[in-house]
């Protein structure tokens, strides 16, 4: 079903409906866990008392720039065997998005660490560096596909770097458990029952659907743009040479 | 797929006598070298605690700057001459020639601290039985340091003026061996780190030279 995306019309009329529906059903679904988590949930002095309200963002970012990257990983895989252009597009758009997530989650976790650890930023933590070079990696991507002249270089250069990136990911995830680490590990995973109270694990958890629909939501606007200029850029070109 | 060595002996001693004649020989890497550590008493104070601990962490920034500065015109030249095309139509593997090409600067350019080491040692006044662990990690951090840097080379290989893009796109590659390379040389070589950084050394051995060949392949055409 998600090969069909592949083909732009297919993803354009996709996404024309998909969009808004992620909005209509991200929005309320993100602030109502905002509005949980900073009002409603007991604090907790184990993690800083009122502070740790901010793990509602913290957390959600955290998960979603490790997901955006996967995404961008996977979608350079895509476009690098089957070369379906969308999925280039889709990577491309991804970047920006991604950089500004990252940033997001190591600005929340500076300041929750500041009360909890006593520090804003502590640079022999793997995670925390992990996660830095995580940021640059984004960076460099958006910087290697801006400095290539054509769209056909940025594309095949950025799949390449975009597939490597990938071992950042697996070092951010597990640098908690391989090296030892001021920041806690996973609290919530897939296999085991989770290590957090009811009353947080809800509101974090439909909190970061909420967000993720909105961080989707985004990135299809970024694509549908995307295409439109190649479109428009097409358009262009025929007419021109018919003139 | 015929495998004919002479263009990979062709490459190898063409990047060994770039490397060599572009820095007057051996008197430019170890001059470098030299001079950075020379440095370093200055920038930090020359107390000896402070020079232990912080020496032979500066000498990493030297060698990853030394792999940084050296790779930016590694395939840039052959892109220019053709020599990168002519590769292609040859059919062998343009890998195996990045690889051979990425080896012999890594020869003239981040061996020679290896080979200083135990004279840095000295001067910074770092306890003796860090020097062998000192002189592996060096080895193998700057093998993979070249290698990574060799893949951020060869994706901007069409890049006019790469030099700091190559280095944006190799530093988040740069941190793991880094990181395990700082803690061999003060945990020695039967840790944990040290096994971590030979794994990282390997698995760059095994990905770069793929990632160079299939860069430069799309840079070629």
């Amino acid at each position: 079903m998600w090969s069909r995306l592949a083909n732009p019309h297919l993803f354009m009329g996709f996404s024309r409906y998909a969009i808004p529906l992620f909005y209509v059903v991200g929005v309320p679904v993100a602030l109502w866990a905002l509005y949980q988590g900073l009002w409603v949930v007991p604090k907790d002095e184990m993690q800083g008392g009122d502070i740790m309200r901010g793990m509602f963002i913290h957390v959600a970012s955290a998960w979603l720039c490790l997901g955006l990257y996967t995404g961008l990983a996977v979608s350079s895989f895509v476009w690098f065997i089957w070369r379906h252009e969308v999925a280039d597009v889709a990577a491309r758009a991804i970047a920006p998005v991604g950089a500004v997530v990252t940033a997001l989650c190591l600005l929340t976790g500076a300041i929750w660490g500041r009360p909890t650890w006593g520090e804003w930023w502590l640079w022999d933590d793997p995670r925390l560096m992990s996660t830095l070079a995580l940021l640059f990696q984004y960076i460099g991507y958006m910087a290697l596909r801006a400095a290539l002249d054509t769209r056909q270089k940025a594309a095949r250069a950025g799949a390449i770097m975009g597939m490597l990136g990938i071992i950042l990911v697996f070092i951010v995830k597990y640098s908690v458990e391989f090296w030892s680490s001021i920041h806690q590990g996973a609290s919530v995973t897939i296999t085991e029952a989770p290590a957090m109270a009811t009353v947080y694990l809800v509101p974090l958890l439909v909190g970061f659907i909420g967000q993720a629909l909105i961080i989707g939501a985004i990135v299809m606007t970024v694509m549908r743009a995307e295409i439109y200029e190649q479109r428009s850029a097409a358009i262009m070109a025929r007419k021109l040479g018919t003139m | 797929m015929t495998t004919n060595p002479a263009p990979l002996l062709s490459a190898f001693r063409q990047a060994l006598a770039e490397a060599w004649a572009g820095g007057a020989g051996l008197i430019l890497p170890f001059g470098f070298f030299a001079g950075t550590a020379m440095l370093v008493p200055f920038a930090v104070g020359s107390d000896p605690v402070i020079l232990a601990q912080i020496g032979p962490g500066f000498l990493w920034l030297a060698l990853a700057l030394a792999s940084l500065v050296t790779l930016e015109r590694l395939f840039q030249a052959d892109l220019q001459d053709g020599a990168l095309d002519l590769w292609v139509q040859e059919g062998g593997s343009i890998s195996l020639i990045a690889l051979v090409k990425t080896l012999a600067h890594w020869l003239i350019s981040g061996l020679p601290l290896v080979i200083l080491t135990p004279l840095f040692a000295i001067t910074f006044q770092v306890p003796a039985d860090q020097t062998l662990p000192a002189m592996a990690a060096y080895a193998l951090g700057g093998l993979t340091f070249f290698l990574w840097g060799g893949v951020a080379a060869a994706l901007s290989a069409s890049v006019a003026r790469g030099g700091l893009l190559i280095a944006l796109i190799a530093i988040p590659f740069y941190l793991p061996t880094m990181i395990f390379g700082t803690v061999t040389l003060t945990e020695g070589l039967d840790s944990a780190a040290s096994l971590l950084l030979t794994a990282l050394t390997l698995f760059a051995l095994g990905v770069a030279p793929a990632a160079m060949g299939a860069a430069l392949r799309l840079a070629a055409d």
